[in-house]
């Protein structure tokens, strides 16, 4: 079984075209989510985190002058060839591959959907086929479609297939926009915060959404490592909790089991403990007191623990990646980055929230989210 | 120890196959849930949230109670069974339902009852919920039926013993087309008469070379 | 009232897709939700829903949901208070 190396990331979002620029917004406490008041997406003004259309196509003129790419396929492309620059690996050698993780693709494009003409860019393979098109990949890129799991299980997966040698790199990138769809279905549960999400708060009434896109490049070769730390996957798993498909299981029990899956897994690779955190964090009544109750349940009440949807919003399919990489990012830094938006404790268990950016060793992390369907998903990395 | 399909079933252009054998026809016009809800009725089955699934859910529900999971899993621990199901189309049969109730600003009202369908992974809820499967699930997108992608994976969960048990296969719903097949796959002892789970075998069986 | 009382009834077996259940079995004043018919968040959802819909009422969190769906007798109550 092969070790499975961090070579490289991105991130694009409202903090940034770059997790450089990410990362500095989360240490200096900007949050990306402000008041978004666009008729076309929905009838009122609301909170999200939501990129300027300008500055996305002005970064990818940098990059390309091929017209007819989405704003998602955009986002996308800008985040992977930035996280390759970064790398000293061809998106077109045979034993690289990428894996997509999206939740609704180009969703946007439902929008006076001519059911006649059937517009082939609305299925996520065709989102992909643009991906692998622009960088030349000899191999189909995999596409995971899981819900809010899908970056996270995207990594878990991209993880298995090296450590087994099917590929030696993988580039792992999720996205998801902002769209009418995706803010009326959420605003039809009542799921959406009046103001800015407040994640694990007492005052907390819900998510606020967000877009962007994450790449995170991975590999079973050491020798494509550059930075000083090495940062290895050591554990990951997902379950179901097989109790309903929008709410999550009262007690976290597929959390939780997904949680003492990856711990009892990085224990083969020496990882006897967690140092840090990334909770999925929605600021949902229920998501959050049942994360808290996983989390109680496996032992990590005392684990310093934040959730990044205060920075910025719950970017779906993006998620996964995105955070992680900040986690990853957290590691490296060994700075335990604030809990934005969380003020006093809203759960019924006493987790570690992070209230102010502060230093701190951290040589484990573990990433954790949950989603609709029941699913959940669980990853672990370490400092070599 | 070996993996091989206990069972499998496909209910595609309207024709219901159990482990290679077709059931008699069910003929009935009208669009994709009545065809479905024949077949629901026909197996004389009794689970009421059936009722409020979407199609997608529907057509991996019935193909699901047809393989006999109980009995063919029997004594496996259900955070060892896992999902790994994949289609073309996403979830975009109901992405369509849902976005005809928000095109009209003047008539606007996003039913939560539809939008929850909204993601092709609620079937692999659906099914987790009704036979109570807890263990790895994934949901993944292909222009084509691809065996290489969900055999790379599930081999892998095998081999390093995260499954003993799992469903997998093909679901997928365009309007009133349905093309669905799935696969009961256990880990066991090397016998007579068994079919070997690999890539090979699943395409075959997807063709309908029995 | 009554005629209230039904349409509500005949709505939720309908909108809610409850196949095996006639309008006529559920019991007024029975708790709709947890026990009695059973129904679940996503349902609480579309009634909300359907207040808004058909009779115009919006109901704006799900905690004052909570009060309002208890039986069919509180939200044909909460109908004709708020018409």
């Amino acid at each position: 079984m092969n070790s499975v190396y961090v070579i490289a990331d991105n991130i694009v979002s409202p903090l940034g075209f770059n997790t450089s620029e990410n990362f500095e917004n989360l240490v200096l406490n900007n949050s990306g989510i402000k008041l978004v008041e666009d008729q076309n997406l929905f009838p009122t003004p609301f909170y999200a985190s939501s990129i300027n259309t300008d500055e996305i196509d002005s970064h990818f003129g940098e990059i390309s002058s091929a017209g007819n790419y989405t704003r998602l396929e955009k986002m996308m492309i800008l985040s992977i060839d930035n996280a390759l620059q970064q790398s000293k690996i061809n998106a077109h050698e045979k034993d690289s591959i990428i894996i997509i993780s999206t939740t609704k693709g180009n969703i946007d494009l439902l929008k006076g959907y001519d059911n006649n003409i059937k517009n082939e860019r609305v299925y996520l393979w065709k989102l992909s086929e643009q991906i692998k098109n622009h960088f030349n990949s000899p191999n189909e890129p995999i596409i995971i479609s899981n819900a809010c799991i899908s970056g996270v299980l995207a990594l878990i997966y991209a993880s298995r297939l090296l450590q087994n040698s099917v590929y030696k790199n993988v580039i792992v990138t999720g996205g998801d926009i902002i769209s009418e769809f995706v803010v009326s279905g959420f605003k039809s549960f009542h799921a959406i915060s009046e103001g800015p999400c407040k994640p694990f708060d007492v005052a907390r009434s819900g998510l606020s959404l967000g877009e962007g896109s994450g790449t995170l490049i991975l590999s079973n070769d050491k020798k494509l490592t550059s930075n000083k730390d090495v940062i290895s996957f050591c554990g990951g798993a997902s379950t179901n909790d097989a109790n309903h498909i929008s709410g999550t299981s009262p007690s976290g029990e597929g959390l939780f089991l997904a949680i003492i899956s990856t711990l009892n897994e990085a224990k083969n690779h020496s990882v006897n403990s967690i140092d840090y955190i990334s909770a999925h964090g929605t600021a949902t009544l229920y998501n959050d007191e049942s994360e808290a109750q996983a989390l109680s349940r496996a032992g990590l009440e005392t684990v310093p623990v934040n959730s990044f949807k205060g920075f910025w919003g719950h970017t779906l399919g993006a998620a996964g990646i995105i955070e992680s990489i900040a986690a990853l990012h957290s590691m490296k830094k060994n700075i335990l980055i604030n809990s934005f938006g969380f003020d006093k404790l809203g759960v019924t268990k006493n987790i570690n929230l992070i209230k102010g950016s502060r230093r701190k060793e951290i040589n484990s992390c573990l990433k954790i989210a949950s989603g609709f369907g029941g699913c959940n998903a669980a990853i672990a990395f370490n400092k070599l | 120890m070996i993996k091989t399909i206990k069972s499998y079933c496909s209910i595609k252009n309207n024709k219901v196959i159990i482990n290679g054998r077709v059931d008699p026809p069910i003929s009935i016009d009208g669009p994709l849930d009545s065809y479905l809800n024949e077949i629901y009725r026909s197996k004389q089955l009794n689970y009421p949230k059936y009722f409020k699934m979407d199609n997608l859910c529907k057509l991996a529900f019935l193909t699901g109670e047809l393989l006999k999971m109980e009995d063919n899993l029997f004594g496996i621990n259900q955070t060892e069974i896992g999902i790994v199901i994949s289609n073309s189309t996403g979830s975009l049969d109901t992405d369509l339902k849902f976005n005809s109730s928000i095109e009209d600003r003047q008539n606007y009202f996003p039913s939560p009852a539809i939008f929850v369908y909204t993601l092709p992974n609620i079937m692999i809820g659906e099914l987790c919920i009704r036979h109570k499967l807890m263990g790895e699930n994934a949901f993944f997108i292909s222009k084509e039926f691809n065996p290489k992608i969900i055999c790379d994976y599930i081999n892998i969960l095998f081999d390093c013993e995260r499954l003993q048990g799992c469903i997998t296969g093909w679901v997928d719903v365009n309007e009133n087309n349905h093309n669905c097949i799935l696969f009961l796959v256990k880990k066991e002892e090397l016998n007579t008469g068994q079919i070997i789970f690999n890539e090979n075998t699943i395409l075959k069986l997807n063709n309908g070379e029995f | 009232m009554e005629k209230l009382i039904e349409d509500l009834k005949k709505e939720i077996v309908n909108k809610l897709r409850l196949e095996n259940i006639q309008w006529d079995d559920i019991v007024t004043d029975d708790p709709l939700f947890v026990e009695g018919l059973g129904l679940d968040s996503i349902d609480a959802l579309e009634l909300m829903l359907i207040l808004e819909k058909k009779y115009g009422i919006k109901i704006n969190s799900i905690e004052d949901g909570k009060k309002v769906l208890y039986s069919i007798k509180t939200i044909a109550e909460f109908i004709t208070a708020n018409k």
